[in-house]
């Protein structure tokens, strides 16, 4: 038995508070710009996460998240949009008589995204998820175009190419990280499941885990729904974020973003892809130098745009060629590894992959 | 539809499905070899409209001599690629090599959106390779020909090389059984290394080809033809040449004929492909001419 669970509960505990304090703290004192930045980092957590649940944890190659990405930001933005702005917004074709007059509040809008999107997840998982690794990933990703295409093209339900625009903006840092924070602790309590056994028997080795009475299907599918849900969490986040939404955002290229960041966390580490998220999303802020003019020993460079995404596959590529465990391998924090080094000894000293 | 116009279509499915098979080569032999989607074979499409682009406009070379150039470059591309990025991961996960591959595409866009700028670009074509042909009443270029002409060409000597070569006898080798085939002598690395100079040679061709059909070049111009020669090869049964040949030109021509005969469903046009490589992995993961193999422990 763990003596110091009470302790480390509270320490959670405290955690969780400290930080919710911390961000009413910043949405008071903080100018937009590093609001927004902060936002995008919490969008950029929910997503890695998802991706690592179902990459990282199971061992399942999707492709497929900027797909259900996208479903959550159209649900979430033609749900909450004013019908003043669709009429004026769907000038090609008037939108679905159906979806003209409603008008839902913020929070339900959130949840359905991620609950269409999960929905997608599961019928689009029962055919893909009997294939496995490249095959999978090629499938997932076909699976994506696929759903962005049909986006692009019903157009008086999604108004097609020329996208969503005036859909109401949230600046609160307490709703983005809020459901950030959410999805770790939902997540962790999977992973530490009999669930999460599971998924990591099936990642480990399909077989074996088999043999052992696991249904491999029922789990894989399992983590595929709930990783498709909390992407459709994250699309709509990123609708209420950025306000204006079309489909070319949502190409496989922006998945590859995604899959970088869960790389560099450490595939198999919750913790790894926040702190990895966090990283991405400030790196970009600040390597937007290099995409500006600038002024070097007297040397006038002009400022090279698209360099940022240069230097970010150039990482990808370095950390999946000499430093396969990124930043925290299949590691998570834990208090076990805190408490030791603060001279105070636990039952089991910082297990491997252990969460709380 | 008129007569002229199914022609017409006739003729353009055919361009079409050639460029396909001839893109769709390069990654059934990757495949059958390594086990590896190669991200980057579509990304080498890319490099080598460039280059040759680059070398008509910029350096005003004879087209010959620029679409050379641009095959060689392309082809030591291809096999930098693999000698940098997918030979230290030889024993690693798949998984890591895929995202290994991935990241050498992302990178190659990213790059060719830094050096070259994210806008499309008109691509010349050389008035020796493209002329009108009238013929009653249907016109076309002399593309329609020539694409065709030289994807078969192309591939019969591919077939030549695997079937009658010792490097091509090698490759079988080692598509078939890694391990013993190094315990035969063959040296694997040299072999994977030839497997990518062919696929990427071909890929340039293929790239140059691609461009003068719908002339025009930009930065990820390769995204979607190499996804769409990927879901040929797999059509046709990954690793299998042949089999990339026939799903090239399956898809080719339906993919234009469904946007003849439906065009109210040409906004779907991209989605079809991928609809078809769902379908054919579900009911037929072989492909057409390959074999469905389970997987021992």
């Amino acid at each position: 038995m763990d003596k110091h669970a009470k302790l480390k509960f509270i320490l959670t505990l405290l955690v969780v508070l400290v930080s919710f304090g911390a961000l009413y703290i910043a949405q008071g004192t903080m100018n937009s710009f590093y609001i927004r930045v902060l936002n995008l980092a919490a969008i950029y957590a929910i997503l890695a996460l998802s991706l690592n649940l179902i990459l990282g944890f199971t061992g399942m190659f999707s492709l497929g998240h900027a797909g259900f990405m996208c479903i959550g930001s159209y649900v979430a933005g033609i749900l909450t949009m004013s019908p003043a702005s669709k009429e004026i917004i769907y000038f090609m074709e008037p939108i679905h008589p159906l979806l003209a007059n409603v008008q839902w509040p913020i929070l339900p809008a959130i949840l359905l995204g991620g609950i269409i999107a999960a929905l997608f997840g599961f019928m689009i998982g029962f055919p893909a998820l009997r294939l496995r690794d490249d095959y999978l990933a090629i499938a997932t990703l076909g699976f994506a175009e696929i759903i962005r295409i049909v986006v692009t093209n019903v157009i008086p339900i999604t108004n097609g190419a020329l996208g969503l625009k005036n859909i109401p903006s949230v600046d609160s840092l307490l709703v983005y990280w809020g459901c950030a924070i959410v999805t770790l602790i939902v997540l962790m309590r999977i992973i530490n499941s009999s669930w999460g056994y599971a998924f990591k028997a099936i990642r480990d080795n399909e077989i074996a885990a088999q043999a052992m009475g696991i249904n491999i299907f029922k789990h894989k599918l399992l983590s595929f729904t709930i990783g498709a849900f909390f992407a459709g969490i994250a699309g709509a986040l990123m609708a209420f974020l950025i306000t204006s939404i079309d489909p070319t955002m949502y190409r496989f290229t922006f998945t590859f973003q995604i899959l970088l960041i869960v790389v560099l966390g450490g595939m198999g580490s919750l913790s790894g892809s926040v702190v990895a998220a966090v990283i991405f999303s400030i790196l970009m802020e600040v390597l937007r130098f290099v995409e500006q003019p600038m002024n070097l020993l007297g040397l006038e460079i002009s400022g090279i745009p698209g360099m940022r995404m240069v230097i970010f596959s150039l990482g990808l590529l370095l950390i999946i060629l000499f430093y396969r465990r990124g930043l925290m391998g299949t590691n998570e924090f834990n208090w076990n590894w805190v408490l030791n080094r603060l001279g105070i000894k636990t039952s089991h000293q910082g297990k491997r992959g252990e969460a709380n | 539809m008129s007569p002229d116009i199914f022609l017409q279509n006739v003729a353009n499915s055919i361009t079409l499905g050639s460029l396909y098979a001839l893109i769709a080569i390069g990654y059934t032999m990757v495949y059958g070899i390594i086990r590896l989607i190669n991200f980057a074979h579509a990304d080498l499409l890319m490099v080598a409209a460039y280059i040759a682009f680059y070398g008509m406009l910029v350096f005003t070379l004879p087209w010959y001599i620029s679409f050379a150039i641009a095959i060689v470059l392309t082809t030591l591309l291809g096999v930098t690629i693999e000698r940098v990025a997918y030979r230290p991961l030889r024993s690693a996960p798949r998984i890591s090599v895929l995202i290994s591959a991935i990241g050498v595409s992302f990178l190659l866009q990213n790059l060719g959106i830094v050096a070259l700028g994210a806008r499309p670009k008109p691509f010349p074509r050389p008035d020796d390779l493209v002329w009108n042909i009238q013929l009653g009443n249907v016109s076309f270029l002399s593309l329609t020909i020539l694409i065709p002409v030289v994807t078969i060409i192309l591939l019969l000597m591919v077939t030549f090389m695997v079937k009658k070569t010792k490097m091509g006898i090698a490759m079988r080798a080692v598509s078939r059984d890694f391990e013993t085939s190094s315990l035969m002598a063959v040296n694997v690395n040299k072999v994977i290394g030839a497997t990518f100079a062919v696929g990427s040679a071909l890929a340039a061709i293929g790239g140059i080809m691609w461009s003068m059909q719908y002339p025009q070049v930009d930065p990820l111009m390769g995204l979607f033809p190499g996804l769409k020669c990927f879901i040929a090869a797999v059509m046709g049964g990954i690793g299998s040449i042949p089999g990339a040949m026939i799903g090239g030109f399956i898809l080719g021509i339906c993919e234009v004929m469904l946007v003849a005969f439906m065009p109210e469903l040409s906004g779907y046009r991209d989605a079809f492909a991928f609809v078809v490589l769902i379908l054919i992995l579900l009911f037929r993961p072989g492909g057409i001419l390959g074999e469905n193999v389970v997987e021992k422990v």
